[in-house]
């Protein structure tokens, strides 16, 4: 292929019959919190360990609502739970126990 | 003084008899079951104490006072401490007095378990005499005293207001079986003796009622039955016992030993735990006191709840409860009991899984620059939020001249605490393991801390050698009685709020407040102290949302408004921002209020 100095980015398009939200829909039941995030990424501005590791909250949301996982979701293991997130979050989400409850349900683990 | 029957026994003791046995076997294999859980360790600390006789004493002490008179209830409100001991004081010297009349008339009749209870029914006075008199009437005076405390318990199921106490607890049925059967043993004990009183002899409580109906109380069929009443509430009684709110007759004794010994919590429902929460007695002080119940929904996660579950093990309630909790540790000011809620809130939250692997490897390249300086100042995570304290601060240091360096200034690592209240004390290890390497490496002789939250980690969790920790609040005040640091006195009424891990969780009451009073005037709130009012931001509860936890902060700010106050001053970051949310005053850190004393008078 030609290298014209720029490529295109592979497609965000999210197949909607594809979509497996069943376990963002647990995460729901759990912290109900889970719907109200606006990925507005304050959370990730103010984060202690984001200091040190590349850990976003928005990002790991973000990404399990488009029932896609694997991507960042082992972020959370550097999570130190000070709660600074939870204090700035203008939706005033519990982001503690989100961040519990994903690891509740999504297993981080052994990843 | 004479017996009354040869054979010394009636078929109607038997309900009695049989409720004493299942009792005391109940609390004997209970009482093994706890000693057996215990370590091996804790055991021998136990065993240590009770042949102790400074500890001796004190047992004894504490079980005159808090299991007969309940002294602290007396302290909390008169009417409820009457109500309780004369319940508690007066059944117990009617134990008493009966045991001793048995010895003096009837000795070789001791050894019987029902005679001391039912000894009108077996016993006739041949002829008054002062001895048999003075028994009669002792008698008869603590059935009195017995009996005013039972008008005083049905009073307050329907108005609780009256003792102090706005909610109380909501009984099981199985509390309610032994409430009434409780409430039923005193007025039949009266009847029953009334009956025999034409017969036995009696006092001004038994006499007057056999003469009120002479005929019908003589009748010797009509007597038995009173005698068999009476039995059958007493059996009733000890069969609900065990599996009611009254097992904490027997418990306390138990549990105040091992209070004595300074056992620990290790486990949510084993060894010494197991002994405080069958101590619980469900009084309900502890719904009153807890800042969740500021709105209705909560009211049911309250401390005597928890307990509850504990004690039927419903693992699914216990960790919703568990979670849902502030932490504030109000619950374990208040308690007539000092139930250890709070250790054991932490054990069930460590038991709690959440399959969170948590790594903090990438800790090592936190290198900060501390260089060699006297006092390192370590924000915290929630300080760093509040940048006005950080300024605050920064000016009262450099005034005072201090040689001072901030250690997380670039970002720092948390101390550990809000991971240790989820219950993940092993992972917090990493945290404090990376601060005290650095705090140690500064070579500073003072950590100064800004944050409620991680000054109690940081005494309690972590071995700093050679490095004294102090609050701001505590080394401001030091600065300013060694007149180092000079600040102006001003027309100014500061309510100060005492954060629940620097107040109850540290016992840190008076330096902020001496300090304060130097630059302003102290507007005390409704409740201070270590009664103070959690504010609700508490990082303690995990499941509490944004909306549940206004009604919390609302009502703590009404407490703080009590004096009107022109500032509310609180020092720790996290009190700060959720009180800002809902003041009308203007909310202020302690350091921010104490540089309103820097500006020069004009």
């Amino acid at each position: 292929m030609i290298d014209f100095g720029y490529t295109l980015s592979k497609s965000g398009t999210l197949k909607i019959e594809n979509l497996d939200d069943s376990r963002f829909k647990a995460l729901h039941k759990l912290e109900p919190d889970a719907y109200k995030c606006i990925n507005c990424g304050s959370c990730t501005a103010s984060c202690s360990a984001g200091v040190f590791t590349e850990l976003s909250l928005r990002k790991i949301l973000l990404s399990l609502q488009r029932g896609d996982e694997k991507d960042y979701i082992n972020q959370l293991q550097s999570c130190m739970l000070c709660g600074k997130c939870m204090l700035v979050c203008p939706r005033g989400i519990n982001t503690r126990h989100l961040i519990l409850s994903i690891s509740k349900i999504y297993n981080t683990v052994d990843r | 003084m004479r017996e009354r029957f040869l054979v010394g026994f009636d078929p109607f003791v038997l309900p009695f008899l049989l409720g004493m046995a299942f009792v005391l076997t109940y609390c004997i294999i209970g009482l093994i079951k706890v000693i057996l859980q215990l370590s091996k360790a804790d055991r021998r600390k136990l065993a240590v104490s009770l042949f102790k006789p400074a500890n001796a004493w004190k047992n004894l002490r504490d079980m005159f006072c808090d299991c007969l008179i309940h002294v602290k209830l007396w302290k909390r409100n008169p009417k409820l401490g009457y109500m309780h001991s004369s319940i508690a004081f007066g059944w117990f010297m009617l134990i008493v007095f009966g045991h001793i009349e048995t010895f003096i008339f009837v000795p070789k009749k001791a050894g019987l378990f029902y005679y001391p209870i039912f000894f009108r029914y077996f016993m006739e006075m041949e002829n008054y005499n002062l001895r048999g008199s003075f028994f009669f009437f002792i008698m008869d005076f603590f059935l009195l005293v017995v009996l005013s405390g039972i008008v005083l318990a049905m009073y307050k199921r329907i108005r609780s207001r009256f003792f102090g106490m706005r909610r109380t607890t909501r009984l099981s049925i199985t509390d309610r079986v032994g409430l009434y059967s409780l409430w039923a043993i005193f007025p039949l004990r009266w009847i029953a003796e009334g009956f025999t009183a034409g017969i036995a002899g009696g006092s001004f409580m038994t006499i007057p009622i056999n003469l009120l109906l002479k005929n019908f109380m003589s009748n010797p069929e009509n007597i038995t039955v009173a005698w068999w009443l009476y039995s059958i509430a007493l059996g009733t009684f000890m069969f609900a016992l065990p599996f009611s709110r009254y097992m904490h007759i027997p418990a306390e004794i138990l549990l105040i030993p091992m209070k004595n010994a300074g056992l620990k919590v290790y486990h949510p429902r084993k060894g010494f735990s197991l002994a405080q929460i069958y101590t619980c007695p469900s009084c309900g002080v502890c719904i009153d006191a807890c800042p969740m119940s500021a709105s209705r929904q909560n009211l049911k996660d309250t401390t005597v709840y928890l307990v509850r579950q504990i004690k039927r093990n419903n693992a699914r309630r216990m960790n919703a409860m568990t979670d849902k909790c502030l932490m504030c540790g109000k619950c374990q000011e208040v308690c007539q009991i000092a139930l250890q809620s709070y250790d054991i809130r932490m054990r069930i939250r460590e038991r709690a899984t959440y399959n969170v692997g948590l790594k903090y490897d990438y800790l090592d390249s936190y290198q900060p620059e501390t260089g060699k300086c006297k006092v390192l100042y370590y924000a915290g995570c929630m300080s760093s939020l509040t940048p006005v304290t950080g300024r605050s601060i920064k000016k009262l240091l450099d005034t005072a001249r201090i040689n001072w360096t901030q250690m997380d200034a670039g970002g720092g690592v948390c101390c550990g605490r809000p991971l240790i209240l989820a219950g993940r004390r092993n992972e917090a290890a990493a945290l404090i393991e990376k601060n005290t390497a650095v705090i140690e490496s500064s070579g500073a002789q003072i950590l100064l801390v800004s944050c409620a939250i991680c000054y109690r980690v940081f005494k309690e969790e972590y071995k700093l050698k050679g490095i004294k920790v102090m609050h701001y609040t505590e080394y401001f005040n030091e600065l300013m009685e060694e007149g180092r640091l000079k600040l102006n006195r001003g027309e100014l009424r500061y309510a100060y709020h005492d954060p629940c891990d620097l107040g109850r969780g540290c016992g840190i009451y008076d330096e902020p407040r001496e300090a304060l009073s130097r630059v302003g005037i102290i507007a005390p709130a409704e409740k201070e102290r270590a009664m103070s009012v959690c504010c609700g931001g508490s990082v303690g509860s995990l499941t509490l949302d944004f909306e549940s936890r206004a009604p919390i902060t609302e009502a703590s700010v009404q407490n703080m408004l009590f004096s009107n106050p022109d500032r509310i001053v609180t020092a720790c970051p996290l009190c700060l921002k959720t009180f800002a949310l809902y003041s009308p005053v203007k909310v202020v850190d302690f350091a921010e209020a104490l540089c309103d004393g820097l500006e020069k008078k004009s």
